[in-house]
């Protein structure tokens, strides 16, 4: 896959770009250790990062951003279908027949054993190869599937299976009192879903759920291994065509980063409105 | 006596398991299986079985090194959050933040890519005796590995630190233990006893995240199964047979945990 990066690493000056070039020259004059640490770490001079990273087409800033948006899509996306699969699997893990629940635990248990990648490459082959199948036999055309769809619903069915398990326990944590108040009051099972179930399992599933949308942000970064164009391949790109690996890699880092600590800030507001009129956890404890 | 009973134990709780749908389902998937078997095409598999062999192996052997070596981490990293004062608590907070909020793939292509692209530049690290291990992709496999381990075990462990009883711990000082005395005896083990169950799924969730080192040239056995599908053109064989084994590592890895488990007397604390 990457057979090439050592050759290119080991690649006389002249392919690199100008600026390391001019840096490499600068750096023999250096003499103390720890100013040659200081060269190292910052691959590319401040005013190259900068030239690097700028938002407009000579620099890769904006090709990075437009890779950050595709991967917020794809995790949005992938969350919600996620959440939509994972409650249709509490239901029928809890109040399904019994030939249901054992596919649904067939489906959590090999979805959850199973690393990610392997997940991803097998259905995003399988998904596409049916959907074409389908249309041949049906007399359509052949599609290309989006890459934004694919990614949306791989990551959505592997989502899907850790959050059946999630949904499953917060639903199991209501008190059986509310439940049984419910069927007294003659609610449908739609309505009682809507009414209560869904609003009291909230505060329980929240932990878990974020944790997800956590995860699932970061297994957007494995789409790049099927070619899905978002962060980790822009910034695969980027770096490819610069050499200017670290900064790039870094700056994606950096990227991931904020996105996961932005995240945690609006979970921490959800959270407390989800358990508003609740004991506070620190009470409880 | 007790051997009859428990071999009707036994018989009772299979009869209960083994529902007639459940003989349908496992009849159906035996069916699959069949089929998967006789109408996919297998022929590769004399050609690559000793290479997969290998991948396998390599992949274990991968898992156990950087679970071993994270969890070394780990127990300092837990223990400087849970106890450690500000200095030593922060930048392992820092530390436990960054590798939870960024994608293993981005860590493992920032070492391999970034941090190995600068090292060729600097004559004294070429000459030195690491060089011919920094030129090989595995050793920064193993350390994305560690260190991605290190930080999500590194806050369980907090919270297996923090978890422990104050009184146990000054129980232990009573007796006259040294501190040193006090953390190996009491502390560690109740912490790791409390961290057990958790232990399980981060190294399945670790085992999963293997494959992602033949994104660096790392020929696991995730970087076989790809060669295979490159070198036959079969989509599916070789990605169902990687599904498969993966399923039984796991399974294997959880059965041995829960066997770790039961050995451990649960009532703590």
């Amino acid at each position: 896959m990457s057979g090439g990066a050592w050759r290119q690493r080991h690649a006389p000056c002249s392919i690199f770009p100008r600026h390391v070039c001019r840096r490499r020259s600068r750096r023999r004059l250096a003499s103390t250790s720890g100013a040659t640490l200081i060269d190292a770490l910052l691959s590319a001079s401040a005013a190259g990062i900068t030239e690097l990273l700028s938002p407009y087409p000579p620099g890769w800033g904006g090709a990075l951003l437009v890779g950050l948006l595709h991967s917020i899509e794809i995790a949005l996306g992938a969350t919600c279908l996620g959440l939509l699969i994972g409650t249709g699997g509490a239901y029928g893990k809890l109040y399904g027949g019994p030939v249901v629940r054992d596919l649904l635990a067939v489906y959590t248990t090999i979805v959850r054993a199973v690393p990610e990648l392997v997940l991803i490459l097998l259905l995003y082959y399988a998904g596409t190869d049916l959907i074409n199948q389908a249309l041949t036999a049906m007399g359509y055309q052949r599609v290309d599937v989006s890459g934004l769809a694919a990614g949306i619903a791989v990551l959505g069915f592997v989502q899907g299976a850790y959050s059946t398990e999630v949904i499953r326990g917060a639903i199991l944590a209501i008190p059986q009192g509310q439940i049984e108040a419910a069927r007294a009051y003659g609610m449908s099972p739609g309505l009682m879903l809507r009414r209560i179930t869904l609003p009291s399992m909230l505060p329980f599933a929240i932990p878990g759920l974020a944790n997800l949308w956590l995860i699932a942000t970061k297994d957007t970064a494995l789409l790049a291994v099927v070619g899905f164009y978002e962060l980790a391949l822009a910034t695969r790109q980027a770096a490819g065509v610069t050499k200017a690996y670290f900064t790039f890699f870094f700056a994606a880092g950096v990227l991931y980063l904020l996105l996961s600590l932005v995240s945690n800030l609006i979970i921490g507001r959800v959270e407390a409105w989800s358990r508003r009129g609740m004991p506070s956890l620190k009470e409880a404890r | 006596m007790a051997n009859e009973a428990a071999i009707i134990n036994v018989v009772a709780r299979t009869s209960l398991w083994l529902q007639p749908h459940r003989i349908v389902l496992i009849l159906i998937a035996l069916g699959l299986v069949l089929s998967a078997a006789f109408f996919m095409r297998w022929d590769w598999l004399p050609q690559y079985y000793e290479m997969g062999l290998i991948g396998i192996w390599r992949s274990l052997w991968i898992l156990a090194v950087t679970c071993v070596l994270g969890f070394l981490l780990a127990v300092p990293l837990g223990l400087a959050q849970a106890a450690g004062s500000f200095w030593f608590a922060a930048p392992a907070k820092v530390f436990c933040t960054v590798i939870r909020g960024t994608p293993l793939l981005i860590q493992l292509w920032l070492l391999y890519y970034g941090l190995g692209s600068l090292f060729p530049q600097y004559p004294w690290i070429r000459e030195s005796w690491m060089w011919p291990y920094l030129r090989q992709a595995w050793p920064y496999g193993v350390l994305a590995l560690t260190l991605s381990f290190a930080g999500y075990e590194g806050e369980v462990m907090r919270g297996a630190f923090a978890g422990v009883p104050k009184g146990q711990l000054e129980a232990a000082r009573a007796f006259g233990m040294s501190r040193w005395k006090a953390f190996r005896r009491i502390w560690l083990p109740q912490a790791i006893y409390r961290a057990l169950p958790t232990l399980t799924g981060e190294t399945v969730l670790q085992l999963k995240s293997t494959p992602l080192v033949a994104t660096i040239s790392v020929i696991d056995i995730f970087a076989v199964s790809s060669k295979v599908r490159q070198d036959t053109y079969l989509t599916y064989e070789p990605l169902l047979l990687l599904a498969l084994i993966y399923m039984m590592i796991t399974g294997i890895l959880v059965f041995a945990f829960s066997r770790i488990e039961a050995r451990i007397p649960n009532k703590i604390g």
